[in-house]
């Protein structure tokens, strides 16, 4: 926190001049009232419209700067050190040529330094400046100095930097930092500023095969169909042959086009629109790649996980993955190991919460192509959306895929689904019964379905309790273990519809995100959400199994209504208050809902 | 890239955040349903609009434009407005808050924050409701002022345009969130990364046309709290005795004319006046008195719904 991290920006801002005149009044002003830094202007004050909001507790955020030398442009992404430290760090990272990392030389490498330098790391920030800072407070030390870039080093080695290099600087006089400094004789390197400005940054991303996510398609009128978007990778000239990477499907570059004219070549950053030179069905969300260097495509693969959502993640629930420009329904399939930031110990882990690192195994809603992280940053990221809230709760970097999703392939049914009901005589369907314990859910699953089977429909009933005597046995009732246990449901289910089957289910499911994900397994129409709406208090009342009786006693932990939460279903399909309706009359209702989908013969 | 005659050709510099600015542009059209532009005819809207044209090439940009006019509008400004609107057959909305009108609302005895607030933050509102946009392009950088700095390129707004700096999403790589639910937006800054000088740079590179406000010229000046206004119309009282004096100013920055200060200069050429940000010592947003009313005025006005 007092490295003199704002210190140190801030003496960058004035020493390249863009600290305009009345801001330096201002500072002037501010130094002698708030400063601490006697008669010397406090630099840290330039940034401190924030702080200010930082107790507010909002500036728990990134902050962008700028500056600029004859020689190079900077942008500062100045992530504060302590709260949410991960997930600014890994936000500031991700789009960063380098890091550097600030060390107070009286207090050495402390962990967060460690924690710090291991979050560049897994963001694959190649270059490191360590700055070891207020190098005038140890009698500007060669030997200091040195014990700490040792110590860094030895760390360092481990974590696949391109480049680590040192400065000792004292940010409050400005030595070493855009002037050399006559108080470190010791030290010939170059300054800091001298540094950043001659760090090799422009990768080799031209070089890397090509990856072309399309962004938006251009299609104005029937004449024109261009693919707009901007080279993640490599180069790209007329006439090249280029496929469509999940699809396989081939063509070739017929023109390259810009506001500025057609191109012969373009390469990695450019902005450009393709047209190709036959019809293919390309989408936004599609990767156009060389045919030489074709991607990983996969539907499950292994990746680094930061976590950056209130409520942590679970492993089973279906997030939004964006990666490129394509977003489809991902869920972590295992959570293989937690990372633990500070000591780089491994744990294992059955959730991740807010500023949590794990390594996992993920599974896609559909195939995907991607490139493994640390080869291509711009094909190998992606970040996971909450389907509920749309907040972005998730980053991630791929590993690599997993065999067994390139080997498992789907059997085609010779008797279909559609078949299957011609023979019935009904259709097939998931009704989900949905509410509190006690509530009296399978009460009226139980005569929904001796209705049905009186009709002739084939039926099953998957109750809660009976499906944990043993396909989900291994379960508790934790939020993941809660979450699995629906999943699984959820799957089984699907098999019973497709054959041919309505199944009913009737599950305490408290959680929307686990309810939808089972009713996306389906086609649109073929999932029947009943809510079976009991007030709590009626149904502590009733307590048909004492169950209310032992969770409040604290015999039960995680029981849902007492300490942990029930999500009331948004928009079910039929609701039913059980204050005003009777069983009986309740079982007709959703009766007469499935006449009319088809499921009652 | 060569481009017509008489252009410079672009730094990687300003390719780059060229490049990025373009891509946030066919990010909107490709994952928003009704979005709009908000053209407020300055240099960065100028330099924004230049890059939504390119983006799109060959096609017109996918939205329409929206200009919030406050009615008390740089005479010259509207005259570049219109000129640019048709010369690039863009689809302009201009809307004025009426019942703010009705109200006769002014800068000069209203206050300018009341002003600002009922013919700029509410009408702008307004426009964005009346169209039902669900994202609203805008020309801010995160170098302008304090509380920009931490701006998100895609700033989530809940129902009612609310800006909640606590409630903003980490945006990593350029994998940017873009789902909102019903009722919610987005204002989108695609000039995010780019600074004053960098915008002045391009605008020459470019040859982008600009409000001749921005170059020095004589124009008739009084002075009103230490600044220095330009009477653009005679709605503006003088003093008993007071008479305009003609100085050779130029604008850095263009809000409501009153509330609006020139800077004395010689800059009458882009050439000179990309010269003169270069060596200037002064913040560009020092001539804004709207800024100046209270500290934290920016963030204020931000979380009401200003852009």
């Amino acid at each position: 926190m007092d490295d003199g991290k704002s210190t140190l920006i801030g003496r960058l801002l004035h020493d390249c001049r863009h600290v305009p005149d009345d801001q330096l009044a201002q500072l002037s002003r501010d130094s002698r009232r708030h400063g601490t830094t006697g008669d010397d202007l406090d630099l840290a004050l330039l940034l401190d419209g924030l702080e200010a909001e930082r107790e507010q507790g909002i500036t728990i955020d990134v902050a962008y700067r700028f500056f600029a030398t004859p020689r190079r442009a900077f942008i500062v992404a100045d992530t504060p050190g302590h709260e949410q430290y991960t997930r600014n760090m890994a936000t500031g990272a991700s789009t960063a040529d380098a890091a550097v990392l600030l060390v107070d030389a009286r207090k050495g490498l402390l962990t967060q330094t460690r924690r710090h330098a291991y979050v560049c790391s897994l963001l694959r920030i190649r270059h490191v400046v360590l700055v070891v800072n207020k190098i005038d407070l140890v009698e500007w030390s060669a030997a200091r100095f040195d014990a700490i870039v040792a110590d860094f080093l030895g760390f360092a080695g481990k974590l696949g930097f391109e480049s680590v290099q040192a400065v000792p600087v004292c940010a409050r006089h400005g030595d070493n930092v855009a002037a050399r400094s006559r108080r470190t004789p010791w030290y010939r390197g170059p300054t800091l500023l001298e540094l950043l400005e001659t760090l090799e940054v422009e990768h080799a991303l031209s070089a890397r095969p090509f990856r072309f996510p399309v962004q938006y398609v251009n299609r104005p009128d029937a004449s024109f169909r261009g693919y707009a978007g901007t080279v993640a990778t490599g180069r790209i000239r007329r006439g090249d042959p280029v496929i469509v990477a999940v699809s396989g499907r081939a063509s070739t570059v017929a023109r390259i086009v810009t506001a500025d004219g057609d191109l012969d070549e373009a390469a990695a950053g450019d902005a450009i629109t393709l047209v190709l030179a036959d019809e293919l069905d390309v989408a936004r969300g599609d990767l156009l790649v060389s045919p030489r260097h074709r991607p990983e495509v996969a539907d499950q693969f292994a990746a680094h996980v930061i976590w950056m959502g209130g409520e942590p993640l679970l492993p089973g629930r279906s997030y939004w993955m964006r990666i490129g420009t394509r977003s489809v329904p991902a869920s972590v399939t295992t959570l293989k190991y937690q990372v633990d930031v500070d000591t780089l110990q491994y744990s294992p882990a059955r959730s991740l919460a807010l500023n949590g690192v794990a390594f996992c195994n993920l599974a896609t809603g559909a195939p995907v192509a991607f490139d493994a992280y640390a080869d291509d940053r711009a094909t190998g990221a992606f970040v996971l959306i909450d389907r509920y809230t749309n907040a972005t709760v998730g980053a991630g970097m791929i590993a690599f895929a997993l065999r067994r999703a390139t080997n498992v392939h789907r059997q085609e049914h010779a008797v279909t689904r559609v078949a299957r009901a011609r023979l019935n005589g009904h259709g097939s369907g998931i009704v989900w019964f949905t509410g509190l314990s006690g509530s009296g859910k399978s009460t009226i699953a139980n005569l929904v379905e001796q209705k049905l089977h009186a009709r002739g429909v084939r039926t099953y009933l998957l109750d809660g309790d009976n499906v944990r005597h043993g396909l989900n046995r291994d379960l508790g009732f934790t939020d993941p273990d809660r979450v699995e246990n629906v999943r699984r449901v959820g799957e089984v289910a699907k098999l019973f519809v497709d054959a041919g089957v309505v199944v009913l289910c009737s599950f305490i499911s408290p959680f929307r995100a686990e309810r939808r994900l089972v009713r996306e397994l389906v086609p649109e129409g073929d999932f029947v959400e009943v809510f079976v709406d009991a007030p709590l208090e009626e149904c502590i009342r009733r307590d048909p199994k004492g169950l209310y009786a032992r969770a409040k006693a604290g015999a039960i932990p995680n029981f849902t209504g007492i300490d942990s939460p029930y999500e009331v279903p948004e928009r079910p399909e039929i609701r039913i208050d059980t204050t005003a309706t009777g069983e009986a009359e309740a079982a007709d209702a959703v009766l007469r809902l499935l006449e009319a989908r088809g499921f009652a013969g | 890239m060569s481009g017509p005659a008489g252009r410079r050709p672009l730094s990687p510099h300003l390719k780059r955040l060229e490049a990025e600015s373009i891509a946030i542009c066919r990010e909107v059209a490709a994952e928003f349903a009704n979005p709009v532009f908000l053209y407020s005819i300055g240099k960065d809207s100028g330099v924004m609009l230049h890059v939504a044209l390119k983006a799109f090439f060959p096609a017109r940009p996918p939205f329409p434009f929206l200009h919030v006019a406050s009615g008390w509008d740089f005479a010259d400004l509207l005259r570049h407005r219109d000129a640019t609107v048709a010369r690039h057959g863009l689809r302009l909305i201009v809307h004025t808050n009426p019942e703010g009108a009705a109200r006769g609302i002014d800068p000069l005895d209203s206050g300018s924050q009341l002003h600002s607030r009922v013919m700029l933050t509410e009408a702008l509102k307004q426009a964005l409701d009346a169209g039902g946009y669900d994202a609203a392009f805008g020309g801010g950088r995160r170098d302008e002022e304090k509380s920009r700095a931490k701006e998100r390129v895609f700033s989530f707004r809940s129902a009612g345009h609310a800006w909640d700096p606590r409630n903003q999403r980490p945006e990593l790589w350029n994998l940017w969130n873009t789902r909102v639910r019903k009722g919610e937006t987005v204002r989108v800054f695609p000039l995010s990364n780019w600074t004053e000088l960098d915008v002045w740079e391009y605008t020459r590179a470019e040859r982008i046309p600009v409000v001749p406000l921005y170059l020095a010229k004589p124009r008739p000046t009084v002075v009103r709290d230490g600044l220095l206004i330009v009477r653009d119309d005679d709605r503006l009282p003088l003093a008993p005795g007071e008479r305009p004096v003609v100085k050779s100013v130029r604008f850095r920055s263009l809000g409501c004319w009153p509330l609006t200060a020139a800077v004395e200069s010689e800059a009458r050429t882009l050439d000179a006046v990309v010269a003169e940000v270069r060596a200037s010592r002064r913040s560009e947003r020092a001539g804004r008195l709207v800024d100046a009313d209270e500290t934290a005025s920016m963030e204020r006005k931000k979380r009401e719904g200003y852009f």
